[in-house]
Order: C-alpha cells, then sequence, then structure tokens
C-alpha cells in the first residue's frame, strides 16, 4: 500500500541506504534523494562522529530505521538495553516506522550476527509475534518485519515461508517489509515458485519494499548486496508493486560500495517498473483518474 | 516443535553448530536441516558457519590493524579464533566485538608470544579509540560551575569517551604508521587496478622498541586524538577517574610544580576531558 498504517501514512518514493562512503557526497553536494534508511545500530551509540553525521542528515532529509539485531524471532525476551537505545535512536529520527528482519539470531545472550532463518511452526510464529507487539508498543512506531534470505530450511517446519510470514504479521498486527531480492534468493535455493511467494502474502500490510543485487553460486545463491538489481528481480518487483501498490522502496547496496551517483540511479531504476504497476494497482482499486491522491509517479517526491 | 522452550533447544543446537571452531566436523544441528538436490543438510549448515566465523573475524580485522600487522596474517587469524572461541559476542552491535581483546590476551598469552606485552598494548590501544570514536560525550564542566568549591571537596569527572593508558611500548606512532601504511597501500592497489604506479610510498613499518608511555585516548571536534602525558599528570587523571576530590589527585601526581599543574589543567580543560557527574 502506498501510505498506510504500517508506514506511518507516509509515501517517501525511491530511497537508498545511508552509507560512509557517501558521506562527504551527501553533506556536500545535498542531492535530491526520496529517503535514507539506515541501519539503527550504527547510530545507537552513545556519541561521536555517527551521531554528528546523522544529525545533519536529518536536518535535510527522511531517515527510516533498518535494524539487523533484534532478532526478533530468538526464543530470548526483547533486550531491554537494545530496546531503550532503540527507542532513544527514534526520538532522533522521528523515524515514521522501524523495520527489522524475521529471523533469529541470538540465543542465551550470545550474538551470531547474521540472520538466521525460522522453523516455520505455529509455535514459532506465536512466540515471534509476541515479540514484535512487545517492541512495537514499547517504541510508539509501527514495525515492519522483512523477510529474510536463506540457505537452509528445516524439517521441522510445518508451513511454507509466505504462510509463516503471513501467520506472524496477522497475530502481531505489523507490517511487512517485502525484500524482493530475498523472495528471488530464497526461492532459488529451496525450489519454489517467488510468483507463489508474492500472492500469498497480504498485501495490505506491506509497507516498504526491498531490492538488491545477489551473487549466484554454483550450488546456491547469496544474498550479496555488492551489485546491481538483476533483471528478474525488477520483474518481481513490478508484479509486487501491481499487488500492493506503489510503496516506499529502496535499494540496499552495502559491500563493494560504487559512487552515490551508481547506487542512486540504479535505485531510481525502480521507477521503470512501477510505473505500469501503479496504474494497474489503481485501476483494481477504482483510483485511476478520481483520486489526486492516488500514487503515481508524479505524486511521489522528486528522487 | 510446540513451545518456546522447543523453540530455544533447537535455537541452541544451531548456535552450538555455528560458533564451533572453523574446520571442526559435527553432525549436531544439520539433524534440523532439509537436504536438497544440489547440497547435503552439513553443506547448508556450512554456509552459515563460515558466514559466522568470516563476518566476525573481519570485524575484528578491521578493528584491529596494528594488532594484524604485528602478529602478521596466519597468527593474527589464530589469536582471533581462539578469541572468539572464548569470547563470542555478547552484544547486539560488532562495535563491542574487540571489548574484551585485551584481556584475553592476557589470559591466553600463547597466541601472541613471544610479544604478549607488546600486543596487550596494541590491543588496549585500539580499543581505546573504537572508546574515543563513538564513546559517551557529557556536557562539559564550566569553571563558573566549580568556582568556590574547596579542593579538598571537589570531585571531577573525565568524559567516559577518554581513556588513559601506561603502555610498556609507544604504540600510539606504531598503530598510526600501520594506518597510514596500509591507506596507501589501498591507494596503490587502487592506482594499479587504474594503471598507476603508486605501490613504492606504502613504506615497511617496525615494531616499537620498549619504552614507557602515559597516553590519554580522546575526542575534540569529533575526531580521534592522543596525547601523551607526564607521569604526574597521568596520575592525577587516574585518581580523578578514580573518585579522589582534587586536593588529593593532585597529591597522587606527586612533588609537582604548581605552575605545571595548572598549566595541564588549563589544557584538559580547552580539551573538554571534565564533564558534570551523571545526576
Amino acid at each position: 500500500m502506498p501510505a498506510n498504517r504500517f508506514n506511518g501514512h507516509t509515501s517517501h518514493g525511491i530511497g537508498i541506504g545511508l552509507r560512509v562512503p557517501h558521506y562527504a557526497h551527501i553533506l556536500d553536494q545535498k542531492p535530491v534523494v526520496g529517503w535514507f534508511e539506515i541501519i539503527s545500530e550504527n547510530f545507537m551509540v552513545d556519541g561521536g562522529r555517527p551521531l554528528e553525521i546523522l544529525d545533519r542528515i536529518l536536518e535535510q532529509y527522511h531517515v527510516v530505521q533498518h535494524g539487523v539485531s533484534m532478532y526478533l524471532g530468538s526464543a530470548d525476551r526483547p533486550d531491554r538495553a537494545h530496546l531503550k537505545k532503540l527507542k532513544q535512536l527514534v526520538r532522533r529520527t522521528r523515524t515514521p516506522w522501524v523495520s527489522d528482519h524475521l529471523c533469529w539470531g541470538s540465543v542465551d545472550g550470545t550474538y551470531s550476527h547474521d540472520l538466521l532463518p525460522m522453523p516455520y511452526t505455529f509455535a514459532a510464529a506465536k512466540r515471534t509475534a509476541e515479540k514484535i507487539r512487545q517492541v512495537s508498543d514499547y517504541l510508539g512506531v509501527p514495525v515492519c518485519v522483512e523477510n529474510v534470505s536463506s540457505y537452509a530450511e528445516f524439517h521441522v517446519s510445518e508451513m511454507t515461508e509466505w504462510e509463516f510470514l503471513t501467520e506472524v504479521v496477522e497475530r502481531a498486527d505489523c507490517g511487512i517489509l517485502l525484500d524482493v531480492n530475498n523472495i528471488y534468493v530464497s526461492s532459488k535455493n529451496h525450489g519454489f515458485d517467488p510468483y507463489d511467494y508474492l500472492n500469498g502474502v497480504p498485501a495490505e500490510r506491506v509497507g516498504q519494499m526491498h531490492v538488491a543485487g545477489h551473487t549466484k553460486f554454483e550450488k546456491y545463491i547469496l544474498d550479496t548486496h555488492d551489485h546491481p538489481v538483476l533483471d528478474p528481480v525488477w520483474q518481481l518487483y513490478a508484479h509486487a508493486t501491481r499487488r500492493c501498490g506503489v510503496t516506499a522502496t529502496l535499494l540496499e547496496w552495502d559491500d563493494k560500495i560504487p559512487s552515490f551517483d551508481e547506487v542512486h540511479n540504479e535505485a531510481l531504476k525502480a521507477n521503470e517498473f512501477i510505473a505500469d504497476a501503479g496504474e494497474d494497482f489503481n485501476r483494481k482499486i477504482g483510483k485511476v483518474g478520481k483520486n489526486p491522491d492516488s500514487p503515481s509517479r508524479s505524486s511521489r517526491p522528486s528522487c | 516443535m510446540k513451545s518456546t522452550a522447543d523453540l530455544r533447544a533447537f535455537q541452541r543446537v544451531m548456535m552450538g553448530a555455528l560458533v564451533r571452531p572453523l574446520g571442526s566436523a559435527t553432525e549436531a544441528g544439520a539433524g534440523f536441516i532439509k537436504p536438497n538436490s544440489r547440497l547435503t543438510a552439513l553443506e547448508r549448515l556450512e554456509i552459515y558457519h563460515r558466514m559466522y566465523w568470516f563476518r566476525l573475524i573481519d570485524s575484528v580485522t578491521d578493528d584491529s590493524p596494528g594488532l594484524a600487522f604485528l602478529l602478521g596474517e596466519a597468527k593474527f587469524d589464530r589469536l582471533v579464533r581462539a578469541y572468539l572461541g572464548k569470547y563470542p559476542s555478547r552484544s547486539f552491535t560488532l562495535r563491542n566485538l574487540c571489548s574484551r581483546l585485551p584481556q584475553f590476551i592476557r589470559e591466553e598469552p600463547r597466541w601472541t608470544s613471544p610479544r604478549t606485552a607488546l600486543a596487550w598494548d596494541v590491543a588496549r590501544f585500539e580499543w581505546a579509540q573504537t572508546v574515543a570514536y563513538d564513546g559517551e560525550e557529557r556536557p562539559l564542566l564550566s569553571p563558573a560551575e566549580i568556582a568556590g568549591v574547596p579542593p579538598a571537596r571537589l570531585r571531577l569527572a573525565l568524559q567516559p569517551c577518554l581513556s588513559l593508558l601506561a603502555l610498556d611500548f609507544p604504540v600510539d606512532d606504531f598503530v598510526m604508521a600501520v594506518k597510514k601504511r596500509n591507506t596507501l597501500r589501498d591507494e596503490a592497489s587502487n592506482a594499479r587496478e587504474a594503471g598507476g604506479r603508486a605501490g613504492r610510498r606504502a613504506k615497511r613499518v617496525a615494531p616499537p622498541r620498549r619504552g614507557r608511555v602515559y597516553l590519554a585516548v580522546y575526542r575534540l571536534g569529533g575526531r580521534l586524538h592522543y596525547l601523551r602525558l607526564e607521569l604526574g599528570g597521568f596520575r592525577i587523571l587516574e585518581a580523578i577517574r578514580a573518585g579522589r576530590s582534587l586536593a588529593r589527585a593532585i597529591a597522587a601526581g606527586g612533588r609537582l610544580r604548581p605552575a605545571q599543574v595548572e598549566e595541564w589543567f588549563a589544557t584538559w580543560m580547552k580539551f573538554g576531558w571534565f564533564c558534570r557527574t551523571p545526576l
């Protein structure tokens, strides 16, 4: 959905991740960008240059927080110290929503710093949804959970990944950060149809999308975020926007990071794939030619 | 899997499989994983196992350029694996991954022998840089706030992002030389890729000879700085950090000229090292 309760009723358009190699360019050139996504943990510090840079960025741009270590699927209770720091950052950035991953990565206080796949069971979905509710209540902003790319599936799973995602977000009443590249990567690693996945998620809960590049190895695909977006992922993205509407979209490029302009131009390619999709979506919900607030290309922030 | 307890048990087994030493064999965890037509269950587990180790080793390496240079690639790699084996990450952020590395070097000197003392100093200095980079900086103490308080009752506080180090080796110059060398090497590498010939500028860096150094590592204007201190000044600052009154802290500095002490305090105030005590 273009603007909904899961993304704070915003229409941020197309953004990119805020990354260190681009700081000087952004601060000096002040390029027009729809929004920046920050990795929350990089700014959950007590002081210094990270926060100084962030404050300067906040003077000019919309910023949305994306976390990598809340581990909503871990059996452990949410870490209060982590939540407290995250809330301090939420107050600083005034982020309309926060996102983190539908995964686990810590147990008994030991952290893997990886996004580990969940066993798709009802018990895991129930526990995860409880944690998401606790986190959202504490932070006071909507939470969107992101599907991760994975390289393993578990015998104990009782449903598909998209059924599990649906079970969790319905129970938690939260949003979805739909990572189209992750769907593609996992579909190749596990042999499912990525369009079945897209068609299976509750479209009305999608508050944001991610696109990214990946790397193909002989026996599996790795989610590396070090390449431009591949065409099959753009095609999936186009389908996702037809189903869900045109929503806040972010290109992730985290390794072998090229110039700011190259990253930004790659992100803006999304416009080529959502132009038709947006019209299809509007036609479906009867908005074409009627509603000036419809998510047409001209209504999005220039980017 | 019917409960949170089952989920926790599953996650404990999987975490155990991830953090086991690189190259060690195990079937634990693989029993949970489905194979596919291209990969066995164990091979799928190994993808995560290797990613765990490579990510954490990369992170320690990024934060420890001086230690990595001092020990050399193979020895440093063995140290990091042993360190992470004993002290896996207990923080949500990789920023804290090296916090116990100096302690580990003292506890298990075999990984750094025969340069354990130097390695310990380098590790402490590099951790102090992390603390200075993004550690807490409290509101500055103004002279007006302490005017009129007798030195015997006055207790000052040092900025949390300021570290005081008593070192047996002048590792400050060494680590900075290594960083400069690495920067030049990276530039040379880029230049070579672009057809340039800049590689000759990256010089060799010799490990420092033993020599007592007292150091303050701090942040000023958003940038990292370090300052060598005289022993008297170092002792005063340590006493302040320990919560002594100003009078007792100055006494801890030994027999010093009042003008010297006054000059030090003026410099430390200028650098913003004194802050308000937390409420």
